[in-house]
């Protein structure tokens, strides 16, 4: 048991995560490839016509998988924000930190493919609906890690103010999500729920979640490659990366 | 509680000034007192807030129908960015002449003294909103009880206003550009609160029961009267590094 | 397979500009972020390169 764990801890050290890293990073980028070539496939060709929203409800199959990243990143970033903060160890604030862009990403995607898919269903660009404006709102909390952490040359200050803001919004989040729910029911809000299309079909389910699944992949291998370079901007001046660069 | 201020005891010379006393009320005095040396500071939020509140007939037109529809979302608008006004000095100048060093190295609990600062702010800078808020509801024309729900519900939610708020003085001390990222890290954290605030007024206008949304409210501010110094905590120690 | 020809999968019954402007943006920005990404770890590679070469160069003028 103490053997294995010290064996895992031993990628918990930039010098050994880098190598790790670059090794692994094809292989999302692989998977992503292909479950998401597999998802288009359903989505476009074997999944049928919606009976009420037509071709249009095809938006669903980025639509929710760009939410859900959006949300699983913000958990993933907030729980290696907090180990970093527990175990002050250095790789989790660098993991945190290239999370961010791709969540950040993921949201502003979710808004906008919820835009273009509220326009034919809803008659608006934009509907004040709880999904959409949480959406917004998560966006936010993003656009503020980001811009904390750019704010602050120490990078192990940054590290640490931005887990603490990552906790704080880890928190704050469900709170947000409820009070904008409740908010939505009592201003008599859109009664069409974009996420749960009418009898939805079992390969509509299919295409939704193999493109979840492409978009989970893509973000890992983005992540992962933004943490390589955020490894060799802050261990420039160490020993190890002069001779890691062949 | 300004009564606190100015029952200093008055012992003869020689003796120790201040009797030993709680670290909170320690740290919130002393604030206190600083912020009625500063007054203009005080007042800069105060005139912020009214200024802002009347700006939006100025911009709407001054149908009685519509500005009570949109009277608490205003006032409520208004007093978040009136409270983020004064955030930024909320541990600055403690910074800047050493005495947050201090304060962190003494054997006093930092949490304790980080709770009274919070407590000084919001009785400086949120206080003085409750108390105006009825007034400037008078412009909009809402009737005696649903000012009595604005200000309640005003007095529920600013401190948790000033709690929050501490959490992002505290991340961003020091930091370049410290003030407008204060307002983009603290301003999505404050909606819960304008909902529920701002929804509290509303529901009472349209009839129905505020019950709820004050619960929710006090809810709230419980839960950040526990977390929110303990996070404004961790987070000053991690600037004073 | 329901689409009879290619002109009536682009048009996607009518809702072509939605359905291709979310699926387009998303492409769009799931290939440009790698590629940003990529450019700037290759960045930092390439100063660190340049970094090592002048330490050798001053070794050898040393």
């Amino acid at each position: 048991m103490t053997h294995s764990l010290i064996h895992w801890f031993r990628f918990a050290s930039p010098q050994s995560f880098y190598p790790l890293a670059g090794k692994l990073v094809p292989w999302f980028w692989a998977l992503a490839a292909l479950t998401g070539a597999a998802g288009l496939y359903i989505g476009f060709f074997v999944a049928p016509t919606d009976a009420q929203q037509g071709e249009g409800y095809r938006i669903i199959f980025v639509h929710v998988p760009a939410s859900w990243m959006s949300m699983f990143i913000y958990l993933v970033m907030a729980f290696w924000a907090g180990l970093g903060l527990v175990l002050n160890t250095r790789l989790s604030g660098m993991m945190a930190q290239a999370l961010a862009p791709t969540g950040a990403l993921m949201a502003a995607l979710s808004l906008w493919t919820g835009a273009l898919w509220g326009k034919p269903m809803w008659g608006a660009w934009w509907v004040w609906d709880a999904r959409l404006t949480s959406e917004l709102i998560l966006f936010f909390l993003y656009i503020g890690f980001i811009a904390l952490q750019a704010a602050i040359d120490d990078p192990r200050r940054a590290d640490k103010a931005g887990a603490v803001l990552a906790l704080v919004g880890v928190v704050n989040i469900p709170i947000i999500y409820f009070s904008v729910k409740w908010w939505n029911t009592l201003h008599q809000g859109s009664t069409i729920n974009l996420n749960k299309a009418p009898s939805m079909a079992t390969t509509m389910l299919w295409g939704m979640l193999l493109m979840a699944l492409c978009f989970w992949m893509y973000s890992i291998a983005v992540a992962l490659m933004r943490a390589r370079a955020i490894i060799l901007e802050r261990e420039r001046h160490t020993e190890w990366v002069k001779h890691a660069l062949d | 509680m300004l009564g606190i201020v100015f029952a200093l005891p008055r012992v003869p010379r020689g003796k120790p000034v201040f009797p030993p006393m709680n670290p909170l009320i320690a740290a919130t005095r002393r604030d206190l007192l600083l912020a009625l040396r500063r007054k203009s500071e005080v007042l800069t939020t105060v005139f912020f807030f009214v200024i802002v509140v009347s700006l939006f007939p100025l911009g709407i037109g001054p149908e009685p129908v519509l500005l009570k529809k949109i009277a608490p979302g205003v006032l409520w608008v208004a007093a978040l960015l009136a409270t983020l006004l004064g955030l930024p000095r909320l541990f600055a100048a403690d910074h800047l002449d050493g005495t947050l060093e201090q304060m962190a190295l003494s054997p006093q609990p930092l949490g304790l003294l980080v709770s009274g600062k919070i407590l000084a702010h919001w009785l400086s800078c949120g206080l003085p909103l409750v108390l105006l808020a009825p007034l400037l509801g008078l412009q909009f024309d809402l009737e005696a009880s649903a000012l009595g729900v604005l200000t309640v519900a005003l007095l529920l939610g600013t401190p948790l206003l000033s709690l929050i708020g501490a959490i992002g003085a505290a991340l961003t001390l020091g930091v370049r550009g410290g003030g407008v990222l204060l307002a983009l890290l603290v301003l999505p954290l404050y909606i819960p609160a304008l909902i529920f605030g701002a929804g509290a007024v509303e529901a009472h206008i349209a009839g129905l029961d505020v019950g709820g949304h004050l619960s929710l409210l006090a809810a709230m501010l419980a839960l950040a009267t526990f977390f929110a110094p303990w996070a404004t905590t961790a987070a000053l120690r991690i600037a004073l590094e | 397979m329901h689409w009879t020809s290619l002109q009536d999968f682009l048009a996607m019954g009518g809702y072509a500009l939605y359905v291709w402007g979310s699926f387009g943006a998303c492409l769009l920005l799931m290939i440009a972020e790698p590629l940003l990404v990529r450019h700037r770890l290759s960045q930092v590679r390439a100063g660190l390169r340049r970094e090592r070469l002048a330490e050798t160069l001053d070794q050898e003028n040393a």
